[in-house]
């Protein structure tokens, strides 16, 4: 029998850390060819990383959660024959004692592996910090086994009244906390809210969520824009009374056969023909070169609202879609980024980017750039509004966008064109279609 | 008939009683305790302080006899003697203090102390005998029993005359010129040792095959190495069959059926100690008993309400700290705090030459509960302190589980490592892991590094081994 190493592929270019998402395997399981071992994330994708080989599982690189670096060994599969792991100097059988977690994970003391204990269960709860339901679950050891806290923790479950062996330890080796007795204590004995009448009681709960897997990215992508790109933010608003009547007309008309269309489709066009005449907006600026590089295509994103966060999908060469080609492949990528589908191209590449909350648009919002780029157009609710027009009062559907510039490489008074150009086109919705 | 009542009545002034005592004048108890001999019980009168001075003392003086006959160190003194009279006063004068002691802080928490022989009338009720004086009738809420335990007596070799116990065998008038000594276990080595270290030959008889039957013999083996250094002969595997016809020797029978006998000028007994249940009416509380011992729950509650039991008299082990704990416990409990009795570990040292700390599991004791465990040992004789204090024998060993490196077991032999207990009992009680002291700096050159060493050891990595 020999040690088949599977090492963490270069899923991107230039990345050199992945995150280890999720398991399909643990340690024993026999795996075949092709089985999926493992979901790994980068940038925004999820790639899942199959088996080249049959075998058992020998050992896993780190822990679900953690950050590995390209190359590292991601997981070891004992298979027949030789295997690809070179004895190591020493001759020692490396495979004879798989360690359960490598020394970097060692080093976080993040997550210990779940090895069963051959002793009655000190920790029986598997490590799963996301799932911060369960650390504060009732715990059942096995009768005799002892919960492990200190003798300060004892005494005070003892004044609380609370049996430690019901409780989560998530010390080292399972050992019971302060925080942890807090936590049980917080979820109530039976997991059963106190029966203080009408609820109006202090709460003392307190989760701790670990940021992990996508909510991690977008933490980072979030951070580096702020902190990278100093925003200006730029208010119109635009009467879409016309391309709303437009949009209602055409709808009508060819719903059926070519699909409803939404407003994003049209504000979509809207962009591609006023960034013909402010290319600087359709931009990524690389900081670190000092380099704007301006496109030709508008590879338009499109902020999309998943189970697991926010996700910019990207709508390629929107240039050359008319408004229901727009329309279904904005639905296709947002139906891919929210099932998890979508590919690491669909997932990046944007050079300017659309936000739309829908019904929730509010008034105003202050989008954060999608670095590198130069530029996000948010779109506000469409509301009817009493408005002004030739010294009448008359009632106009009116809609806010609320955009956001690098003000290192845009000028306000630029931003204020772009957008003014926007509404233009989006006012007379004729001026769309006019090449 | 004199008469008063109280919340707490406590029986025996030891080390049990006179902190539940204390504990509960702290905590506003009215409380009252009985004590027919002297307040601190076995441990200050008759058992750890004083055999601690005595083996001090033995020490002391074995060191300035081994100046005499050159030293590395290059210290010579001239023929050293004892005045073991005076050894004796200065160890008196010890637990005099500390006796005064517990009395000074017993007044000091409000208890009253009551001298005289307590007998039970019933759970709520005791009366109290004293010389000359009439009985004292005293009422109680509470009941707390501890009375202790004394030594075992051999029944065809009684204590009196040439055969003494270890209460005879720490005031001594003379040094007897040879010693036999009953028992090889912690009692039995630590005096004997002391005596031989004072000048007498001593030879000690056990009936199990091995000096310090209660620990393994990987532990045991630095002592019995040093027993020989000083001329301590082991006889392993030997029954006692009495006192020679004449007096002055005794008879053993080995494993074999071979009857010998010993010279012996006096004869230590020290084959285990009894819980004191008689002599005290507690008989007419029917309570339940577990063996010779009282029986107790985790929260040393006895079968009958409101009647509590702490310390040697509920059973092993024997322990002065353990009765402490407990008798805390109980008093914090009758205030209605909830509390129980759970240590992780209780650490048991043994004052021979070397010292030997057993706290939490040996490894013998780990596998047998189903435990996977790693054991690692670190040698004094890598420790430079050790070298320093010419003590370079012995070693510490660690016990911890193998899947989660939670500490289980320290065991140590060697000069002065009863003081790392409390390290090893922190440890256990903390639920540290070999990595939590693995990774805690330990002061450079202290004895304490071997801990360290040891957890570094076992998770493969030691330093200076």
């Amino acid at each position: 029998m020999g040690i088949h190493v599977i090492k963490m592929p270069d899923i991107g270019e230039g990345i050199a850390e992945v995150e280890l998402v999720m398991w399909h395997v643990k340690v024993g399981d026999a795996v075949t060819e092709d089985m999926i071992l493992a979901d790994v994330m980068t940038d925004k994708a999820t790639i899942e990383i199959p088996s080249p080989v049959h075998g058992t599982v020998a050992m896993l690189g780190c822990a679900a959660g953690q950050v590995m670096a390209v190359g590292a060994d991601l997981i070891h599969i004992e298979v027949e024959g030789a295997g690809n792991l070179k004895p190591q100097a020493g001759g020692a059988a490396p495979a004879a004692h798989p360690a359960p977690v490598p020394a970097a994970a060692e080093a976080k003391a993040a997550v210990p592996e779940p090895a069963k204990p051959v002793a009655p269960a000190v920790s029986s709860a598997p490590p799963a910090p996301h799932e911060t339901q369960a650390v504060a679950a009732r715990v059942a050891r096995e009768p005799g086994a002892r919960p492990l806290a200190s003798p300060a923790v004892r005494k005070r479950a003892w004044d609380m009244g609370v049996e430690l062996q019901f409780v989560h330890g998530s010390g080292p080796a399972g050992r019971i906390q302060h925080a942890d007795l807090d936590a049980y204590v917080a979820r109530g004995v039976q997991g059963a809210p106190s029966s203080a009448a009408g609820g109006y009681r202090e709460v003392h709960t307190e989760q701790t969520i670990p940021l992990i897997g996508l909510r991690r990215k977008i933490a980072q992508k979030m951070q580096e824009s702020k902190r990278r790109i100093p925003h200006f933010s730029y208010v119109e608003e635009i009467d879409v009374t016309e391309l709303e009547n437009l949009r209602v007309r055409l709808n009508e008309q060819w719903g059926k056969e070519r699909g409803k269309l939404t407003v994003l489709p049209l504000l979509a066009r809207a962009l591609v023909v006023a960034l013909r005449q402010f290319p600087q907006m359709n931009a990524r600026f690389d900081d670190d070169a000092g380099v704007v590089t301006q496109y030709g295509a508008v590879h338009l994103g499109v902020a999309t609202q998943t189970d697991a966060g926010l996700m910019v999908s990207v709508m390629r060469h929107a240039e050359a879609r008319d408004m229901w080609s727009c329309a279904a492949e904005i639905a296709r990528l947002a139906d891919a980024a929210r099932t998890g589908k979508a590919t690491r191209d669909e997932l990046s590449g944007s050079t300017i980017t659309i936000s739309s909350l829908g019904a929730l648009g509010g008034i105003v919002t202050t989008p954060v750039i999608n670095h590198p780029e130069v530029a996000i157009i948010g779109v506000n609710k469409i509301v009817e509004r009493p408005m002004v027009r030739q010294g009448g009062l008359v009632v106009r559907k009116m809609m806010n966008l609320s955009s956001s510039f690098d003000h290192r490489v845009v000028d306000g008074m630029h931003a204020a064109q772009f957008i003014q150009a926007i509404r233009t086109l989006l006012e007379c919705p004729a001026m769309l279609f006019v090449e | 008939m004199n008469q008063h009542t109280t919340t707490l009545l406590v029986i025996g002034g030891g080390p049990g009683g006179y902190i539940a005592a204390i504990r509960a004048g702290q905590l506003g108890i009215p409380t009252t305790l009985v004590e027919a001999g002297e307040l601190g019980g076995t441990c200050l009168n008759v058992g750890c302080i004083p055999s601690k001075a005595l083996i001090h003392a033995a020490e002391e003086f074995e060191k300035a006899s081994h100046y005499a006959s050159g030293s590395a160190l290059g210290i010579s003194v001239q023929a050293p003697r004892i005045d073991i009279g005076q050894t004796v006063l200065w160890k008196d004068g010890i637990v005099g203090r500390l006796t005064g002691g517990v009395a000074a802080l017993l007044k000091k928490s409000g208890v009253r102390v009551v001298k005289g022989w307590a007998n039970i009338v019933d759970g709520k009720t005791v009366e109290v005998l004293r010389d000359g004086e009439s009985p004292q009738r005293i009422g109680c809420e509470h009941m707390l029993l501890a009375t202790g335990s004394h030594a075992t007596e051999l029944p065809f070799m009684p204590f009196g005359g040439q055969v003494i116990s270890a209460t005879e065998a720490l005031s001594p008038k003379t040094v007897p010129g040879k010693l036999v000594v009953v028992g090889a276990g912690y009692i039995g080595l630590e005096l004997g040792i002391a005596y031989a270290k004072l000048g007498a030959q001593v030879h000690v008889v056990e009936a199990q095959e091995r000096i310090l039957p209660a620990y393994d013999a990987e532990l045991t083996r630095p002592v019995g190495i040093a027993l020989k250094g000083l001329g301590i002969e082991t006889h392993l595997g030997c029954s006692v069959l009495g006192l020679g016809e004449q007096g002055g020797s005794v008879r053993i029978r080995n494993a074999a059926g071979e009857e010998s006998a010993l010279a012996a000028d006096q004869v230590l007994v020290a084959v285990g100690r009894r819980p004191n249940t008689r002599g005290f009416g507690l008989e007419k509380l029917r309570i339940d008993m577990d063996g010779h011992f009282i029986k107790v729950d985790d929260q040393c509650r006895t079968s009958m309400r409101d009647v509590w039991a702490i310390g040697d008299v509920t059973g092993e082990p024997l322990l002065a700290h353990r009765a402490m704990a407990q008798g805390e416990m109980v008093a914090e409990i009758i205030s209605g705090k909830r509390r129980h009795f759970s240590p992780a570990a209780i650490a048991a040292v043994c004052f021979t030459d070397p010292e030997v700390v057993v706290v939490g599991a040996t490894p013998q004791q780990a596998r047998a509960q189903g435990m996977d465990c790693i054991e690692a040992l670190f040698p004094f004789a890598a420790n430079g302190r050790a070298m320093s204090l010419e003590s370079k024998d012995g070693f510490v060993r660690v016990v911890a589980r193998r899947d989660n490196h939670l500490v289980v077991g320290w065991q140590a032999v060697g000069k002065a490592v009863s003081e790392l207990s409390a390290a090893f009992a922190q440890s256990i009680e903390m639920g540290a892991t070999l990595e939590d002291v693995a990774g805690t700096i330990h002061a450079h050159p202290t004895l304490g590094e071997a801990i360290q060493e040891a957890a570094l050891r076992a998770l493969g990595h030691a330093l200076h081994i």
